[in-house]
């Protein structure tokens, strides 16, 4: 176990607390570099969602995570920032300039979403972020003129300082890793800056913040702007990976992705986001692995066991009758939201960080150092 | 005698005018009973426990399917029918309580959101693989025939869930206001502990007050299986509508949740008759935000401050 002696501030707040970190974060980097060499075209095309959803998942972890303002319409911002691009792109505007837009645009609508979220709290909070979620993707089918309605809009090859990138090139994984790393960096400046350390404390308490002096209003409405302009910057890059936008693609469903990447990572830190991010894209291909290969394993197994040739047949296509039901899928993500809300509220983070701690401490570990508070007596209504 | 017969088709067209906008006000009522009947189940779980329940309108739809069983599949006469899936239904509403949400009492209020909404997943999702995905239908004594007063024309059973919504409206709020258990339903929702020591089984509490919106959601789902039909997704339809119509009312409040559906109901049908297409689906969510703009606790709900 490493002990850290730290003798100023400044050792508090540092990115790298020490040479580990560099090192583990470095060899990550050189790893993430280097897949497209290694993985199949598929894989690949998946690890670019999970840079796009680990983006979005940074995004509401510092609205919802960091300064404790539920939404469940992101998939609204995302929205703005793909049409923006597919928009602008009509036009001839190069990416740079469409992509900044993009963010700048979500960004306003952003601001324009937290004024009247700031009476807001709780439940209220969440009906009218679902509110506005569902109007603009109204605006979006009905807007024909610019959104070409629920025919959708078809999104050209990104073109990069005159160089073309298509949507499943090696390029197109690193711009959007980029993306996901500055994001990332930036975050983790803006959490250790004044205006991060405000959004925490409103987070933790709104009637303690402000007695302290913080503007509970500006820095709501600044946290909403800075999740919405990531979110559409996020967008831009969702817009070019799929090549075609429509107004069904934005909906609910989408926002409560979003929401069990960050609960499913964990919401009290950035890793959360990307840990919930792989989860959620990889879930897919696991499926469908489990769909192909899980009766013919269950057989064997059956077989070994001692089931006779016709038992282990009549067991395998009853598994794959099992696997191809409509709706598993549905299923089965129900269920994992469930277990993770009721056995680990701290998600896949959480899980790692309990790990690490009883192997540090190893005969010492003791359960009760996670264990969160049940407060019965504290109404969420007088709040 | 030209003037006067122009004056009396000008008369005429206001008299159709006039019948339109009944009409359209009318089934806009009968709309908005439904969506207040499943914001009722929302209020209680929420007036009881604090605790948002994402899968009332799952548990609607799947009231729907256990009278679909009922009925349809074993020919059980309507009531009889009726009666049995609000049994089934509200020994469900307790199992999901004790399964789901008794574990996380007492943590924030999202954690309870995001397990209502992975519950909500579950149920739609198994509904589909037991039921099918096809639309059912059940008949019942409401599913044929009109009331005519006059020109209006009101059909049986958007009658039969307004009488449903008044009658259960005005049940629940007896209930919650004048016997013993609906007081302590609401001491426990003001503070467990403090409930839990004057004697109150919180427990029990909570797992009464699932089964009743259980059976009250079970209703709502077999007086809507004539109007909307039974399919494993009206649930999270008519949730997303009832949900705003809860909020509208304020949370907290039973004839709040009656108010804000007919609310509701009347906007969309008044916008889908009166305004382009399109509005229909928004014009609700566009009222719901100008109101919590205006006071953002809903319109009957209560206003509390913390004391510091």
């Amino acid at each position: 176990m490493r002990f850290l002696f730290k003798t100023d501030y400044e050792d508090d707040i540092r990115l790298f607390p020490h040479s580990g970190y560099v090192v583990s974060y470095g060899l990550l980097i050189a790893v993430l570099l280097a897949a497209p060499y290694a993985l199949s075209s598929y894989l690949m095309s998946q690890l670019v969602f999970v840079c796009i959803y680990a983006t979005v998942g940074v995004a509401l972890l510092i609205l919802t995570g960091f300064t404790g303002q539920a939404s469940l319409g992101h998939a609204a911002f995302l929205a703005i920032g793909a049409y923006t691009a597919a928009y602008l792109q009509k036009y001839n505007v190069p990416f740079p300039v469409y992509f900044l837009a993009a963010g700048l645009l979500t960004g306003a609508i952003g601001a324009m979403v937290g004024f009247p979220a700031l009476r807001l709290t709780g439940i209220y909070l969440v009906i009218a972020t679902i509110s506005f979620a569902l109007i603009v993707e109204e605006i979006l089918a009905r807007w024909e003129s610019v959104t070409n309605g629920n025919e959708g809009m078809r999104v050209k090859t990104l073109s990069l300082l005159g160089v073309a990138v298509p949507r499943d090139s090696p390029t197109f994984y690193y711009l959007c890793l980029a993306v996901l790393v500055l994001t990332i960096v930036g975050t983790l400046n803006l959490l250790r800056s004044p205006t991060g350390r405000a959004f925490v404390a409103i987070r933790d308490s709104e009637t303690a913040a402000r007695s302290m002096g913080v503007n509970v209003a500006l820095y709501k409405v600044k946290s909403f702007a800075i999740s919405a302009a990531i979110t559409g910057l996020a967008g831009v890059l969702f817009a070019h990976k799929l090549s075609f936008i429509s107004p069904e693609m934005f909906t609910l469903q989408l926002s409560i992705e979003f929401i069990i990447v960050i609960l499913i990572g964990g919401t009290f830190s950035l890793h959360g986001a990307v840990l919930g991010a792989i989860f959620i894209v990889m879930i897919d291909p696991f499926l469908t692995y489990l769909k192909d290969d899980m009766p013919g394993i269950i057989a064997g197994v059956a077989a070994t066991f001692g089931a006779g040739k016709d038992a282990a047949a009549d067991v395998q296509s009853k598994v794959a009758a099992f696997a191809s039901l409509n709706g598993l899928k549905g299923a089965i993500y129900g269920i994992i939201i469930m277990l993770f809300v009721l056995f680990e509220p701290l998600g896949i983070y959480g899980r790692w960080l309990k790990i690490k701690l009883f192997f540090q401490l190893f005969p010492l570990y003791k359960r009760a150092t996670f264990k969160r508070q049940k407060i019965y007596v504290k109404s969420e209504r007088n709040r | 005698m030209r003037q006067a017969v122009v004056k009396s088709r000008g008369l005429h067209r206001e008299d159709a005018a006039m019948l339109d906008f009944v009409q359209q006000l009318v089934s806009g009522v009968a709309l908005g009973c439904v969506y207040g009947l499943i914001a009722l189940g929302f209020v209680l779980v929420y007036k009881a426990t604090e605790v948002v329940n994402f899968a009332q309108g799952d548990l609607m739809m799947l009231g729907g399917f256990f009278a679909f069983t009922f009925i349809g599949m074993l020919g059980l006469n309507y009531w009889l029918g009726f009666a049995a899936a609000v049994a089934a239904m509200a020994l469900f509403g307790m199992l999901a309580e004790r399964v789901v949400v008794r574990p996380i009492l007492g943590y924030p209020q999202f954690s309870v959101i995001m397990a209502t909404i992975g519950l909500g997943y579950f149920l739609r999702s198994i509904a589909g693989m037991i039921w099918g995905t096809d639309d059912l239908k059940i008949e019942t004594p409401f599913s044929q025939g009109v009331l005519r007063i006059g020109s209006l024309v009101l059909a049986y059973d958007k009658l039969s869930v307004i009488a449903a919504t008044v009658i259960l409206c005005a049940l629940l709020y007896i209930f919650f206001n004048k016997t013993t258990l609906g007081t302590a339903m609401r001491a426990s929702s003001e503070n467990m502990l403090a409930a839990y020591y004057m004697g109150i089984p919180v427990k029990r509490v909570v797992s009464i007050v699932w089964a009743i919106s259980a059976a009250v959601a079970t209703c709502a789902g077999v007086l809507l299986a004539p109007i909307t039909f039974i399919h494993s997704n009206v649930g999270l339809v008519l949730g997303l509508k009832a949900f705003p119509a809860a909020v509208l009312g304020g949370f907290g409040s039973i004839p709040g949740a009656v108010v804000g559906g007919v609310l509701i109901g009347v906007i969309e049908s008044m916008a889908g008759f009166y305004l382009p297409e399109g509005w229909k689906d928004v014009a609700p969510y566009i009222v719901l935000l100008a109101v919590l703009l205006l006071k953002p606790e809903g319109l009957f709900g209560l206003h509390v401050r913390k004391k510091v």
